[in-house]
């Protein structure tokens, strides 16, 4: 409940808020526009496009696919199997690569499945005569897998668990065959949730930077975030940059409208430890299937994070940690990590709280807009992928080449935009609880505004506001796509910095690099997530 | 039908400690057994591991003369009917109801015929296409009830099926479960909290107390003794 003055500032703050976030979408969009104008498409250049576009797509179709399908007999061996020990560990340890940093993921990935790795050592004694490449199609592939094969476990899981035990009992007492069970019962429990987590899963793999950038990258296996990339880095082909880009929006829109048709957006529901009980399914050597899948599964997301530890801890750290441009690295990724936290969480309480006030069913078109926008803002963000963003201010700063400031606001502002969806899922269930208990009461003490902001609502949402800013800490500090455009020797982040071991092939500083910054970004992810757990014992 | 044993407990103990579970007791082919007693007492255990949904610690479970205490719930010869979700909700009611009769819903057109004579059987003629989420709560019983029928298994367990149905209601549907196990010729167990249910449908009575069988006995004048302390906490203070 808010007094009218409270709606008003409201309003007002929101329309402010996305404002801010039009313009910081709209200008460099309006920049890639008129650079595109000037610039003509040769047929040459077209076939270059339609080859990079085709990779995008087909990319990413595939990495769905597979995604898909190992995640859908993952999650049934896991609801199959409800109480094996080490079962919520496992299942924590699918949630780690949703946070992990693409880099660090890739570098883990590469120590297990690349020529020296213990992978290929495995297929080479197994008589496999030509090894597994982690470059190329196949790595990108393999990458993404590692990615999204969890994410989609993790989001079908509960379709399964949420059915009721009397289900199993009936399948138990009626002699239900796996197979018939699977038809009848298990898949059409799953297909929804598969469904919106395959449309995820592509969503994320089409836009996929960091991976792409790392892995792939050759002529071959470029993607279009890579290729607006190199276009401005390498090439400094603004015209292609701009027709990518354009062609990369059109694509993003083009799958979020499908995406929107197919249904609801994927939510993780409940994946606690323990599932219900199966009598359907039996013990013995039935167990066999159930567990070979379930422990591959384990180990294919696990072993690349084991990797990462391992090597990281034989690299060098005590030399890494007194390198200078180390810490020169460390301070410049946390302070764009905090500034990009604070004004993701100001952003996002403006957001929340203007839908609040606009309520659940405006009573007037501009406020019907104002709540659509405010809750469609955060996807806004998908819709232009950071890299499409950087370029454009990127053009519009003329190559940001040696310039400090420009560059570092808008590595925060595009980190703050990414961040954006998430702190505002953290912010709104929060804001709408704290003004659901104390609001009537704030309203009848006069307790209003100002002094109600300071004394009442905010102190109330600190827990989640915390939530928020340590999450978006993290997600900024493991970020590459924004800093690859503007990183130079004058602006380094840790990202950056371990993409130019990499390319340099430092490995061992790598190895030491890729540790300390998964292990800081693991760290953030944890307080945030336990931040979110008080957070919500408090409200109770 | 000849009159010998549909069931039998011998020593089955599941379970440790504060929460393990004992039963020993045989019922008669045909017969109706209410099972009582406080929530939490072991009353579903037992039906639990009469389905095989549990196995026992020790002891043996016989069912229509035959050990069946190694088998699958499938392999026992048993139909349940549970207090809630005995339907699929995303299948139809035939459909629903055809599993009963094959697991893999291979059926000719005489198994169809038997699944449209269960609906008809339990007042539900037609019904076969519609969703279960289209049904009220006594017309889906009715449809479990009706699987049961066309299953014709020897054992019929029923855990809760009619509580939350209000007393008419659950009147009416506990007398078309004794025209059906009649016409079946099945053994009954029941699980039921209500002291009416038992004496309206049942012969005989289990009352279970703390994991034990604390009473076994006819049912003619069960709730009328008073020798029996934990029947007397569980009916609360009668007339003294």
């Amino acid at each position: 409940m808010l007094t009218r003055g409270e709606h008003r500032a409201s309003r007002a703050a929101g329309l402010a808020a996305l404002m801010a976030i039009g313009l910081a979408l709209a200008v460099p969009i309006a920049v890639l526009l008129t650079h595109g104008e000037s610039t003509g498409v040769t047929s040459n250049q077209g076939d270059y496009l339609i080859r990079i576009t085709r990779f995008t797509l087909m990319q990413a179709g595939l990495s769905t696919l597979l995604s898909l399908v190992f995640a859908v007999p993952l999650a049934r061996a896991l609801a199959r199997r409800p109480d094996f020990a080490g079962r919520r560990w496992l299942i924590k340890l699918f949630a780690v690569p949703l946070g992990l940093p693409p880099l660090v993921a890739a570098l883990g990935l590469i120590e297990v499945w690349g020529r020296n790795g213990v992978a290929n050592k495995g297929l080479g004694l197994m008589g496999a005569e030509t090894p597994f490449s982690i470059y190329g199609l196949s790595g990108i592939l393999l990458a993404h897998v590692f990615f999204n094969l969890p994410l989609a476990v993790r989001l079908i899981l509960p379709a399964l668990e949420r059915l009721p035990p009397e289900y199993w009992k009936t399948a138990a007492n009626l002699g239900m065959s796996g197979l018939s069970l699977f038809r009848r019962v298990e898949w059409p429990a799953m297909r929804r949730s598969a469904a919106s987590a395959a449309g995820l899963v592509f969503m994320l793999c089409a836009t996929s930077f960091t991976l792409v950038l790392v892995l792939g990258g050759g002529p071959a296996a470029t993607t279009l975030e890579v290729a607006i990339y190199q276009a401005l880095r390498f090439d400094f082909d603004p015209g292609r940059a701009v027709l990518l880009s354009l062609i990369q929006i059109s694509m993003t829109l083009i799958v979020m409208l499908v995406l929107k048709f197919l249904g609801t957006p994927a939510e993780e529901g409940e994946t606690k430890g323990g599932g219900t009980n199966r009598p359907d399914v039996q013990g013995g050597l039935h167990l066999l299937p159930d567990a070979v899948l379930i422990g591959l599964g384990g180990l294919f997301v696990g072993a690349p994070m084991a990797a990462v530890v391992v090597s990281g801890l034989s690299a060098d750290l005590s030399r890494l940690l007194t390198d200078a441009l180390f810490w020169r690295a460390a301070g410049t990724s946390l302070s764009i990590g905090i500034s990009a936290a604070a004004l993701s969480v100001l952003l996002a309480a403006c957001l929340v709280r203007a839908r609040y006030s606009a309520g659940h069913r405006p009573r007037s078109v501009p406020l019907g807009l104002l709540a659509g926008l405010s809750g469609a803002a955060g996807s806004l963000t998908l819709l232009v992928p950071p890299v499409v963003l950087g370029a454009g201010w990127f053009l519009l700063l003329g190559g940001g080449a040696g310039q400090l400031l420009a560059p570092l606001m808008v590595i925060v502002l595009i980190n703050a935009l990414m961040a954006l969806p998430f702190v505002m899922r953290v912010l709104e269930p929060a804001h709408q609880n704290t003004l659901e208990r104390n609001g009537r009461l704030a309203v009848s003490l006069g307790v209003v505004g100002r002094h109600r902001l300071s004394q009442i609502d905010i102190p109330a949402m600190l827990p989640a506001f915390a939530t928020g800013f340590v999450f978006a800490v993290a997600l900024s500090l493991g970020d590459l796509g924004a800093i690859a455009l503007f990183g130079s020797d004058r602006i380094v982040t840790l990202p950056w910095l371990l993409y130019q071991k990499l390319g340099s092939y430092r490995t061992a500083d790598a190895a030491g690099l890729a540790l300390l910054l998964g292990a800081i970004t693991m760290a953030l992810m944890i307080v945030a997530e336990k931040l979110g757990t008080r957070n919500g014992s408090v409200d109770r | 039908m000849r009159q010998h044993r549909a069931i039998a407990f011998d020593g089955v103990a599941y379970g440790m400690g504060e929460l393990s579970a004992a039963f020993d007791f045989r019922r008669q082919s045909g017969t109706v057994t209410a099972i009582l007693g406080p929530s939490g007492a072991g009353k579903s255990t037992l039906l639990n591991l009469a389905a095989g949904f549990l196995t026992p610690a020790s002891g043996r479970i016989i069912l229509d003369g035959r050990d069946v205490t190694g088998l699958a719930p499938s392999e026992r010869g048993i139909s349940m009917v549970f207090q809630d979700n005995n339907l699929f909700a995303h299948l139809d009611i035939r459909t629903n109801i055809g599993l009963g009769l094959d697991p893999a819903l291979k059926l000719d057109r005489a198994a169809w015929t038997q699944v449209d004579k269960a609906l008809e059987r339990v007042g539900l003629a037609g019904f076969g296409k519609r969703m279960p989420a289209t049904l009220s709560g006594g017309e889906r019983q009715r449809v479990a009830l009706a699987r049961a029928f066309a299953r014709r298994r020897p054992l019929l367990l029923l855990d809760e099926p009619f509580d939350g149905l209000g007393p008419g209601l659950a009147a009416d549907m506990l007398g078309l479960m004794l025209e059906i196990r009649a016409e079946v010729g099945a053994t009954v167990l029941m699980v039921t909290h209500d002291p009416d249910e038992a004496r309206a449908a049942s012969d005989q009575i289990l009352f279970i107390a703390k994991g034990r069988i604390a009473a076994d006995a006819p049912a003619d004048g069960f709730f009328e003794r008073r020798d029996l302390p934990d029947l007397q906490a569980y009916l609360g203070s009668g007339p003294v």
